[in-house]
């Protein structure tokens, strides 16, 4: 087990907090990159069907 | 005669070459190209990335003034890094709008602020909470914290204004003046520190003065850090704007349909 000292709260504060936000910009790109993809589909597919 | 010849044929070449590349923002162009470029960015981040913050955190020594502390150095120098240099991206994805109105770039510039956004967050507070050890205090009105944290309300500002603008032509007129204002902090954010001998924060982590720059243990897991968070933004900003160019296209179906039922 790695022994981070006296400064393990605020390592562990700082890379978890990083982890977590960088994280959640990942999650939220890909969920919004796929719902406007599908929403898009949708809207190509009723102009074609006229 | 024959060399002026060859002269104007590589000028008109390079001007040829120059004119290439704005296809690029061309939304269907840069659609194929970005859809090709994506998976080696995704790649390129994950073998660079995840190895450097392993060898930062796991395989890096205690450092004689800042003991395990130095560890915090692998996430917030990269995100700091990132927070400036993607407003200085931003800076000239602004101007390419405002001089040639390719709306590719202004859509890039939409797409990078959230992941500035992120970067900026981070490094304050990955900042504040190695402060409180080394100084003894979270915060201080520091030249490089306080020009990070007016960064930060410029990141805000910005992408607000895009969303309270409805034309996608005057929000993107707007944002990249604010932009150009911007840079100022983005600038004084990296030189604060030499523009101003005072202040709580240190100087830089990386430096080409070798008395400045952190010893070799450290720099090299940093370094591979700072690439591979870099690489992250490549395939985020991709993403995002990729997204922002659907989500155009579709508000202008959208608008269609409105009409067609009106």
């Amino acid at each position: 087990m790695l022994e981070l000292g006296k400064y393990a709260d605020a390592i562990l504060w700082s890379w978890g907090l990083t982890l977590l936000l960088v994280g959640l910009l990942i999650l939220v790109t890909i969920r919004s990159s796929r719902k406007v993809r599908a929403d898009l589909q949708a809207a190509e597919e009723r102009r074609k069907n006229g | 005669m024959s060399q002026s010849t060859t002269n104007r044929s590589t000028k008109r070449s390079l001007g040829q070459r120059m004119n290439a590349l704005w296809e690029y923002a061309n939304p269907v162009k840069f659609m194929a190209l970005s859809g090709k470029v994506l998976p080696w960015a995704v790649a390129l981040c994950v073998i660079t990335l995840v190895p450097g913050l392993i060898w930062g955190f796991f395989f890096t020594p205690e450092a004689a003034n800042f003991g395990n502390s130095v560890k915090i150095i692998y996430v917030h120098v990269p995100s700091s890094t990132m927070a400036i240099n993607i407003w200085v991206m931003m800076l000239v994805t602004s101007l390419i709008w405002l001089i040639r109105r390719h709306h590719v770039s202004a859509l890039a510039a939409k797409a990078a602020a959230m992941i500035g956004v992120t970067m900026t967050v981070i490094s304050l507070i990955t900042g504040a909470v190695w402060g409180q050890p080394m100084w003894g205090t979270y915060w201080a009105w520091d030249p490089r914290l306080t020009s990070f944290l007016i960064l930060f309300l410029f990141y805000l500002g910005y992408m607000a204004l895009w969303a309270a603008i409805e034309n996608p032509d005057t929000a993107a007129d707007l944002t990249s003046v604010l932009c150009v204002v911007g840079s100022v902090f983005a600038l004084l954010s990296r030189y604060a520190v030499n523009f101003w001998n005072q202040g709580l924060h240190q100087g830089a982590s990386l430096s080409l003065d070798k008395e400045e720059h952190v010893s070799d243990v450290y720099w090299q897991p940093l370094v591979l850090a700072i690439i591979g968070f870099g690489f992250l933004f490549v395939v985020l900003l991709l993403v995002r704007t990729r997204t922002e160019v659907r989500r155009r296209r579709l508000h202008a179906l959208m608008a269609r349909e409105r009409m067609i039922d009106a």
